[in-house]
């Protein structure tokens, strides 16, 4: 019998898309829990206390302990509230899922991060590096194991929709910061269809934040990253 | 010395950290498989067909479906064959397992990667920080999962032994490759002692090569090896 939800705490950050990820879990699995922001430039002892190793959000804790790092809080919600599985139930789906998170945060998130970091010389080399690594997930949408599915989870949101979804919107942002083109619908037209069936969610779009806020927050440190001073908001 | 059989392929490189601890896991749930030797430095058509992202090993074909990364492999290893268990029946610490196995990738296979390739104070200051990883296992580990031994899983070695019992003896590589004594039994006694019982389990002895001949594999001591990539 699944416990309740009654001793449930996530630290986080509005701007971090791994916070997001958990919230969306939450939202979708119907958990109840109380939510407190950390402000990252001034850390709270307790996200100290509970992350001592990276000292970053999120950190779920439930009955006052800590479960780390995204992906892990998901399986660990899924094992221990069962209803409405985010984590596939076949062992091979299940791997396959793992396996393209982990090429989310290990390749596609820093190439993504990389454009916006990058200096103007460097970043034909950058969005290119994106291009690739989406290629790699179109590719898989059209003739690997995912091929046919409205999602990567099947009918509906699973783990790696969630994974790779909540930081997909930083692909409109950063074109629009950047100015240049990350997910043409041409080159990527499955990834984008995904992407767009996937913010059409109303779990999700109750919890991405809104696109403006999202734009005000790159543009400030874009300009902080070149040395400007930031605008007054 | 385990049976082959068809429905299990296992891609790896002798030498090659991330293979042994796929295979380590493999023999401990007795798991019959064939082994293919893949040449780093001249890939087969195979491989590059069975990890078109990455293109390395360890890939394990379980009835045509492969699976690539050691860690996404060890844990399929477990959901595939529950017995014996290689996690905790327990959310909270299966949660703890990922962790330190997840810390073991993002942060002690980097360093183990570079101090070979470094040399005098850098060197020493990267063996600091492996030191200190080990430690920070080592603290993590006493506190949230360890019930006595020998093994961090109890009576018999699960996921956590497989991957830090496997790299035992890149860590005897490396210390006698760079002369630095890394894992220190009065700063990490939990972690050696799992490790060395890990290392005397009849299930991977084989599989566990001397530092010696690993040496002797890698060229001279000053050579760049590859000591734990997939690669």
């Amino acid at each position: 019998m699944a416990p309740p939800s009654d001793d449930l705490k996530l630290l986080g950050s509005w701007a971090s898309s791994y916070t997001h990820r958990v919230q969306l879990a939450l939202k979708l699995k119907g958990l109840a829990f109380e939510y407190a922001e950390e402000d990252l430039a001034d850390k709270s002892p307790s996200l100290l206390l509970h992350n001592p190793v990276y000292k970053k959000v999120p950190v779920l804790l439930h009955r006052g302990r800590p479960v780390l790092e995204s992906v892990i809080i998901l399986h660990y919600l899924d094992e221990t509230w069962p209803d409405v599985p985010l984590v596939p139930a076949d062992p091979y789906d299940r791997a396959l899922a793992r396996f393209w998170c982990h090429f989310v945060d290990d390749k596609l998130g820093p190439a993504v991060g990389a454009v916006f970091a990058s200096p103007s010389e460097g970043q034909a080399a950058a969005v290119e590096q994106v291009h690739e690594n989406l290629r790699l997930v179109e590719r898989e949408l059209r003739e690997g194991a995912f091929a046919g599915r409205r999602f990567f989870g099947g009918d509906k949101i699973g783990v790696l929709d969630i994974v790779l979804g909540c930081g997909s919107y930083w692909l409109a942002v950063f074109e629009d910061v950047m100015e240049v083109k990350l997910v043409d619908p041409e080159a990527f037209p499955l990834f984008h269809s995904w992407l767009r069936d996937f913010e059409e969610q109303e779990e999700v779009k109750a919890i991405i934040p809104a696109i403006d806020r999202l734009l005000e927050y790159a543009r400030g440190v874009r300009q902080m990253m070149l040395g400007l001073s930031p605008q007054q908001q | 010395m385990a049976a082959r059989s068809k429905g299990v392929k296992l891609y790896g490189t002798s030498f090659n950290g991330h293979t042994s601890m796929v295979e380590c896991a493999l023999r401990l749930k007795g798991v019959a498989y064939e082994y293919v030797e893949e040449d780093r430095k001249n890939k087969s058509e195979a491989l590059l067909k069975l990890n078109p992202v990455h293109k390395q090993v360890p890939v394990l074909v379980v009835d045509g479906k492969p699976i690539a990364e050691s860690l996404i492999i060890l844990q399929h290893i477990d959901d595939v064959w529950k017995d014996p268990p290689h996690l905790p029946e327990d959310p909270y610490k299966r949660a703890k397992v990922r962790f330190w196995a997840d810390f073991v990738g993002k942060k002690v296979v980097p360093i183990m990667h570079t101090i070979v390739t470094l040399k005098g104070d850098e060197q020493k200051t990267a063996a600091e920080e492996f030191a200190g990883y080990l430690m920070t296992m080592e603290d993590g580990i006493r506190e949230e999962l360890w019930t006595g031994g020998p093994f961090v899983n109890g009576d018999n070695p699960g996921l956590l032994d497989v991957v830090m019992g496997s790299s035992y003896v890149w860590i005897k590589f490396i210390e006698a490759v760079a002369g630095v004594k890394l894992a220190k039994r009065e700063e990490t006694p939990l972690l050696c002692s799992f490790m060395e019982a890990f290392v005397e389990l009849d299930a991977v002895k084989e599989l566990m090569t001397p530092p010696e001949v690993l040496l002797q594999s890698r060229g001279n001591p000053g050579a760049k090896p590859t000591a734990t990539s997939g690669d």
